[in-house]
């Protein structure tokens, strides 16, 4: 950051006031903003009191604020932070501002910086002898294709040499500013290449050709965003991955279902699906690990109308391993080792009682852990020695058998 | 290589008429209405369905970050923001878009309104960009005037327009910071959260997305979202304003699809590189917070955001400044530390004092007047300073150093030998003194 100062006092004006015609437009424009938000006012308007005096003094801040309501401490922050605001007086004739940044570096601002010191003043912010011109190097002023380039007022002058410089500079120092036609130096158009464009050689019309979709077999891999191979995750932020709507059919309410949301459906469905003596399949996709499908719009197959959500559906024959035992659902998570996720998958296939796993045999055990894709998991973390303990005596059986508490 | 038929912006230099008569002409606010009737659901999907990632930078899906704004109203309004503060160093693109064709960017202001529920969008333009500024302003009283905007248009869909303007920080680019300066205060980057479709202009859901995202949106209607995601390849889909600065023989900005070869692209479009291929030394590939890649790497690498990911960069903005082998590189590099040292708002001590700290070093790097093993104390540093601040400038500003250091350190140790030779030789300790 840079530490910027107020002028000195000597040269500070008594009083600030906008011109007839400014203080019109400094009304409208305190007006565009919803109701009291008039504080949003306070860039512009400096801007047009820089405007019209060429620099920001004191009595320009503290009018600004009273017209707005602000205190003088803030809009001293606001022409303090926001570098475009001169604080001190500038050239009567001209304020020359030399972008200094890389792209214009590369293409030779050091030399117009030569030439300002030599011309105008050693120093920037410093009036030149007669007060008629000064300069400073600004950042980045956004013209990097037509580099190097200067502002002086409103205008940009792009494309320069040091010679066409050198008599930009002089022209301003003698009042002639005006005879110098802003923009490129070398007549070219605008950012379009030197000595002639390269695209839109052909007139525009309002005319648009109807766009047909290449061919299905081969084409359609190229066209359909998220079919292709390897989606990319390059700044794909942490949300998306939790995003769980294939498709949006509105907007959803929050882009990541809280646990305790799933969790609470996810009972809901279990109850229901007793009640049909048939295993629990309402799992959120989500917890199949399934990708955000931002881009997979209807397969690639785009028609411009809403595409369906499809939701992912379980695999039917992993339901088939146990029948849901009749009784209340017991929470499965309380043994250790059983996430949300593992809950789902097991109550998918029909395991919703401590008891049953608690009854779980080598052969069992093994065709669970193939389901769950978990190697191991059910022996190692011991679930049959907890299952029993919570079938036999809920929590407080499990604190007696395993010295601990329930995670 | 990009057709002109398949050109959105086609007014790109300015060579037609830049008022809503010429606008029309081109095809601008032709089936608005039908667009705005279809409804929000459907303007998002067709977004969605062309794949479109923002233009600002990050490549955030522009359709996804638009259904981040909650459906359910509860009663505060809604606001899009336009970020029109274009402030990266090499990027130039959306000042062509609001000087030329300004219209593009009103009129997806209102279909992005419609998808997003807002009745109110400010365009935040950069200070510095005066005339740019002026024909916007032309531009949305045009469209009032005609009454495609405004309460009671003939679209059915009201939407005011704001057009405000900055003074000149770069930080004002960062959503957060932007909407700070926008409520008139110092734009100093907020925490997140809560976020901005949440919390944004004055305590309001807002959504900010960049100008040549938005502007893009009619053309992407018109003609389909499966049109713009028939150009370039998966994921990275659609076109992309390029702008190429530095040492290429014709600099300039166009629009190109995205995916094709770097090569390619400065052939056709910028007479190649300054001194033959040869003579290309490193390449910013996206705007000055991404690090550069060395000349031999980025021949054949294609121009989306995937493949400069795999290059070790970023396409960023897709500004690319090209820097050939007369270049100082170190002192290019350091002119960037400059930058960021400049533009730091002050807020995190990691940043306020991390860049004005890797500025000074790099000054000396530029001269070898350093240690070697202060390459490494940088390079330690800037990875403390990334990471630890509220925004991403600190990440900027230690991503070109990094990038520095990982390609160029034989520069910096040649540089460092270099003075330490000549300091010796004929310097601080004098040959002569010996005989």
């Amino acid at each position: 950051m840079v530490a910027r100062r107020l002028a000195d006092e000597s040269v500070q004006p008594a009083s600030f006031a906008f011109s007839a015609e400014n203080a019109k437009w400094a009304e409208w424009m305190i007006a565009l903003y919803p109701a009291g938000r008039q504080q949003s006012a306070v860039i512009p308007l400096l801007m047009r009191a820089q405007d019209q005096d060429g620099w920001v003094s004191r009595a320009t801040i503290e009018t600004i604020a009273d017209m707005l309501g602000m205190a003088y401490i803030r809009v001293l922050e606001v022409a303090t932070f926001y570098t475009q605001f001169q604080l001190q007086p500038v050239g009567s004739r001209a304020h020359i501002q030399v972008c200094g940044t890389t792209p214009c570096m590369l293409r030779g601002a050091g030399d117009l910086i030569a030439i300002c010191k030599s011309k105008i003043h050693h120093d920037p912010h410093h009036l030149n002898a007669d007060g008629t011109m000064s300069w400073e190097e600004v950042e980045c002023a956004g013209a990097c294709v037509n580099a190097p380039m200067i502002t002086i007022h409103h205008d940009t002058y792009e494309d320069l040499t040091a010679e066409r410089f050198e008599a930009i500079v002089d022209a301003f120092a003698v009042g002639k500013g005006d005879t110098i036609k802003p923009g490129p130096q070398i007549g070219r158009l605008y950012s379009a290449a030197e000595g002639g464009q390269t695209t839109l050689l052909v007139k525009p019309t309002a005319k648009r050709e109807k766009f047909i979709p290449p061919a299905p077999p081969e084409a359609v891999v190229a066209a359909a965003p998220a079919v292709a191979s390897a989606p990319t995750t390059a700044a794909k932020p942490k949300a998306v991955s939790a995003e769980s709507t294939p498709a949006i059919k509105g907007t959803p309410k929050a882009t990541t279902i809280p646990t305790a949301k799933a969790e609470f459906e996810r009972k809901a469905a279990d109850v229901a699906a007793k009640a049909n003596s048939e295993p629990n399949k309402a799992v959120r996709p989500k917890a199949t690990g399934v990708e955000s499908a931002a881009g997979k719009v209807d397969g690639g197959k785009v028609s411009g109308k809403v595409p369906t959500a499809k939701p992912v559906t379980k695999k039917a024959d992993k339901g088939t391993l146990f029948t849901a035992p009749a009784g209340a659902a017991d929470d499965l998570k309380l043994i250790s080792g059983v996430s949300p996720v593992l809950e789902g998958k097991l109550n998918a296939l029909g395991i919703i009682q401590w008891s049953q796993i608690a009854a779980f045999t080598a052969d069992e055990i093994t065709k669970v852990d193939d389901a769950l894709n978990f190697k191991g998991r059910i022996t190692r973390d011991d679930w049959i020695k907890q299952a029993a303990a919570l079938a036999k005596g809920g929590e407080a059986e499990y604190v007696r058998v395993f010295g601990k508490k329930l995670r | 290589m990009l057709a002109d038929k398949d050109r959105i912006f086609t007014n790109l230099y300015g060579q037609h008429d830049r008022t809503l008569a010429g606008a029309r002409e081109r095809g601008a606010w032709v089936g608005t209405k039908e667009f705005i009737e279809s409804g929000q659901d459907w303007i998002t999907n067709e977004i969605k369905a062309s794949g479109l990632r923002g233009r600002g930078g990050a490549g955030f899906p522009t359709a996804l970050k638009w259904t981040f704004m909650s459906k359910v109203n509860d009663g505060r309004p809604h606001y899009l923001l336009v970020n029109a503060d274009e402030s990266e160093p090499g990027t130039c693109k959306d000042r062509d878009i609001l000087r030329h064709d300004p219209h593009h960017l009103v009129e997806g202001c209102l279909l992005a309104a419609r998808a997003m529920d807002a009745h109110l969008a400010f365009i935040y333009v950069r200070g510095e960009f005066i005339r740019e500024r002026q024909h916007l302003e032309r531009a949305v009283e045009e469209a009032y005037e005609a009454k495609l905007i405004g309460k009671d248009n003939i679209h059915g869909w009201d939407l005011d327009i704001i057009i405000h303007h900055g003074a000149g920080a770069y930080i004002c680019g960062e959503e957060t910071a932007l909407m700070e300066s926008l409520e008139g205060k110092k734009g100093q980057p907020r925490l997140k959260p809560p976020f901005p479709a949440g919390m944004g202009v004055y305590g309001n859901p807002t959504t900010v997305n960049n100008v040549e995202s938005i502007a893009v949106v009619p053309e992407i209607l018109r003609r389909s979202g499966a049109w713009f995601a028939s150009i370039g390849r998966a994921n990275n889909t659609g076109t992309k304003l390029m702008c190429v600065s530095g040492h290429v023989n014709k600099p300039a900005t166009f629009e190109e699809a995205m995916g094709e070869s770097f090569k390619d692209i400065i052939e056709k479009h910028c007479g190649g590189i300054r001194g033959g291929w040869d003579n290309l030394l490193a390449v910013i590939p996206g705007g000055a917070s991404v690090p550069c890649v060395p000349g031999e790497k980025i021949q054949n690498v294609i121009v989306d955001f995937d493949g400069l990911k795999e290059a070790g960069s970023s396409l960023g903005t897709a500004a690319i400044i090209v820097m050939d082998k007369q270049t100082d590189i170190i002192k290019a590099i350091w002119r960037l530390s400059a930058f960021y040292k400049h533009e730091s708002c002050g807020q995190c001590t990691p940043c306020r004092e991390g860049t004005g700290w890797m500025m000074r070093v790099m000054e000396r790097m530029v001269e070898g007047r350093a240690q070697k093993r202060e390459i490494d104390m940088l390079f330690e540093v800037t990875k403390q300073i990334e990471g630890h601040t509220i925004c991403a400038l600190g990440d900027a500003a230690a991503w070109p150093i990094q990038g520095l250091i990982r390609n160029f350190r034989h520069v910096l140790e040649e540089r460092i030998d270099q003075y330490t030779y000549s300091s010796t030789s004929d310097g601080a300790v004098p040959s002569m003194a010996a005989e």
